[in-house]
């Protein structure tokens, strides 16, 4: 166990912030925790009694005829922000005059930095070159992925949870962006932070970056595995192989939505389907390719002449 | 004048000494009583023009004032006179939206200052930024609060983000205005990005490098990328080649993400912000805590108090 390069990972100033990253996650997960199950539990107590829940104020925090409503903003709410902003002026200033930012030899494309990292909140994307050819991982990815979050009010059609935390109205919804953006963006610049050493090989944590280190590492395609060897052969394969995927995985989706979803999918049109059908097997998608690439060396699914995915 | 009441009248004419007479003894008069008239008026500068002129209500605490004060100043009227008494409830809040806004004020604030000390050239950047942290009074404290503040804004949009989802505030009437949010985080990243580079040290170099790479290798549009080379894309006329200004990250590359970082990302991330800062009024004000829905509601249109159980 190397302390001091764990230490030198964890204290490099850049990191500091995923670092704090994860304690803070970790509270407002804990926080917003709280809050569902309070509120599932207030749901399944105004289900099981109707009566109760036609003269039930809604909610769990206490309210009782003839409080107000509403309050004023000044100083109910000012008073927050004020204290807000000097709060996070005194986090600031402690941050700064204790840790400086980081400053490293001038400019030089002569001299290579090993390992190379792209600035932390982009690290996931980096971690993906590993995976994916650059053009998905630095340019369809990223695209996909901003879609994606732009149509999520408009492919979920379920209008409950809407205003207050809840886990059982949305299990779905909420499962899926925990997934999103717990595991594929936030475990991914972990990786890609504390992980992923000189060379950009993995590294546990406390193990010594060893800057001569080589990995025999044979990747192969899975047109190989086949003994598939014709160019054409091998372009028509993978084209099978990943239209399969969306086509049994589309099947998939769409016997679970009937099963388990059936409300929101009955309201759901069929672009309103079919986009989330979409966007969430390319999501899953990528911890497969994943789990490909790391448990069976496999590089590539679908080679062309043009692109290899 | 020359009249009856004039003790020193003398055939209807008035001599010069007489008149400073009877200015001095007048003036014995008006002055003090008017410099008692202002100090009687300075115990109460309220009542004074100045401040009324600035002020336009009271400020006794009573429940008008307190909604003239929010409604009556420019700064605080983007908040509504009164809200649910639950929606200043920091559990529900978290309160990321205000402090992220709060950053990008700190943000500009330091980054002006920043400003007036780099100048964006291959030459000076560098030691531009060695003069900031040794020599430029609090020019060491100024760009690591530029710095930090910078990712705590990143953290910050992302546990905005975050909260939006898990409360579905997304959800009807607020679904335009999380499509301006995702761009306001896209816009944050890019602010991020390109102030990495500015230092123009190895660390900037490098991330940026690794990061413009990608480029390349865009579908269609970059050199590297599926069917770029048959549309005809080198390194030299690529999109990597229209972001960085060049096929290397150089002089350029440095210009074109100063200017990016201090005017064009900043300009157009302030319209976003007055866009969604709008678009939360008028959807309604934050979407709760809002009363739970119960499943047989699920289908039903919701208005009236009747739905709040009040």
């Amino acid at each position: 166990m190397d302390w001091r390069q764990l230490w030198e990972i964890c204290s490099a100033p850049d990191n500091v912030p995923i670092v704090g990253l994860i304690p803070l996650l970790a509270f407002y997960i804990y926080l917003a925790w709280k809050q569902a199950h309070a509120n599932d539990q207030l749901i399944a107590q105004l289900e099981a009694d109707p009566a109760m829940a036609k003269t039930h104020h809604r909610k769990t925090w206490p309210f009782k005829p003839g409080w107000q409503k509403e309050v004023h903003v000044w100083p109910f709410l000012l008073r927050i922000e004020f204290l807000a902003a000097i709060i996070i002026t005194i986090i600031l200033m402690v941050w700064s005059i204790t840790l400086n930012a980081p400053l490293e030899e001038p400019a030089n494309p002569n001299l290579t930095m090993n390992p190379a990292k792209a600035p932390w909140y982009f690290l996931g994307l980096q971690e993906m070159l590993v995976y994916f050819d650059p053009w998905i991982a630095g340019v369809v990815m990223p695209t996909m992925i901003i879609v994606g979050l732009m149509v999520i009010p408009y492919i979920d059609t379920n209008p409950l949870g809407s205003g207050y935390y809840t886990w059982k109205q949305r299990k779905f919804s909420i499962g899926t962006f925990l997934f999103g953006f717990i595991v594929l963006w936030v475990a991914m610049i972990i990786i890609g932070t504390f992980i992923r050493g000189p060379g950009w090989q993995w590294f546990w944590p406390g193990q010594t970056w060893d800057h001569n280190r080589l990995i025999y590492e044979v990747n192969r395609d899975l047109p190989d595995i086949f003994g598939i060897t014709s160019n054409i052969a091998k372009a028509i394969f993978g084209a099978l192989v990943v239209g399969g995927y969306y086509v049994l995985g589309g099947f998939l989706v769409y016997s679970l939505f009937r099963r388990y979803m059936g409300k929101d999918f009955k309201r759901m049109s069929l672009l309103q389907f079919s986009m989330t059908q979409f966007l969430l097997l390319t999501m899953v998608a990528l911890p497969l390719k994943m789990g490909l690439r790391l448990l069976w060396h496999i590089k590539y699914v679908w080679i062309t002449p043009w692109f290899n995915v | 004048m020359a009249d009856e009441n004039n003790p020193n009248g003398k055939n209807g004419k008035v001599g010069l000494v007489d008149r400073v007479k009877e200015d001095i003894q007048a003036m014995k008069v008006d002055i003090p009583a008017k410099a008692k008239e202002q100090i009687e008026g300075l115990k109460d500068p309220t009542k004074t023009q100045v401040y009324t002129s600035i002020f336009r209500h009271k400020h006794d605490d009573t429940p008008r004032n307190r909604a003239l004060g929010v409604l009556s100043n420019v700064f605080l009227h983007l908040h509504p006179a009164k809200i649910n008494r639950d929606a200043v409830r920091y559990s529900y809040t978290w309160g990321m939206g205000g402090i992220t806004f709060f950053l990008f004020i700190i943000l500009t604030y330091t980054g002006v200052l920043l400003m007036f000390y780099y100048h964006p050239s291959k030459v000076q950047a560098f030691r531009d930024v060695l003069y900031l942290e040794h020599d430029v009074p609090f020019g060491k404290i100024l760009r690591n609060m530029h710095r930090w503040a910078a990712h705590l804004m990143v953290i910050g949009v992302w546990l905005h983000m975050f909260r939006v989802f898990l409360t579905g505030s997304y959800k009807k009437p607020r679904e335009f205005n999380w499509n301006i949010g995702v761009l306001l985080l896209v816009f944050t990243l890019l602010l991020s990005f390109t102030g990495y580079l500015l230092p123009d040290d190895q660390l900037g170099f490098w991330a940026v490098t690794v990061g413009t790479n990608m480029a390349r290798a865009t579908p269609l549009l970059g050199h590297e990328g599926p069917f770029g080379s048959m549309l005809g894309m080198t390194p030299y006329n690529d999109v990597r080649f229209g972001l960085l200004g060049g096929s290397i990250v150089d002089a350029n590359a440095l210009l074109r993400s100063y200017i990016w970082h201090c005017i064009g990302i900043p300009i157009v991330a302030s319209i976003l912000m007055i866009v969604h800062f709008w678009r939360v009024r008028k959807d309604g004000g934050i979407s709760g805590p809002a009363p739970v829905m119960l499943e047989a509601e699920a289908d039903k249109p919701r208005r009236g108090p009747k739905a709040a159980g009040e």
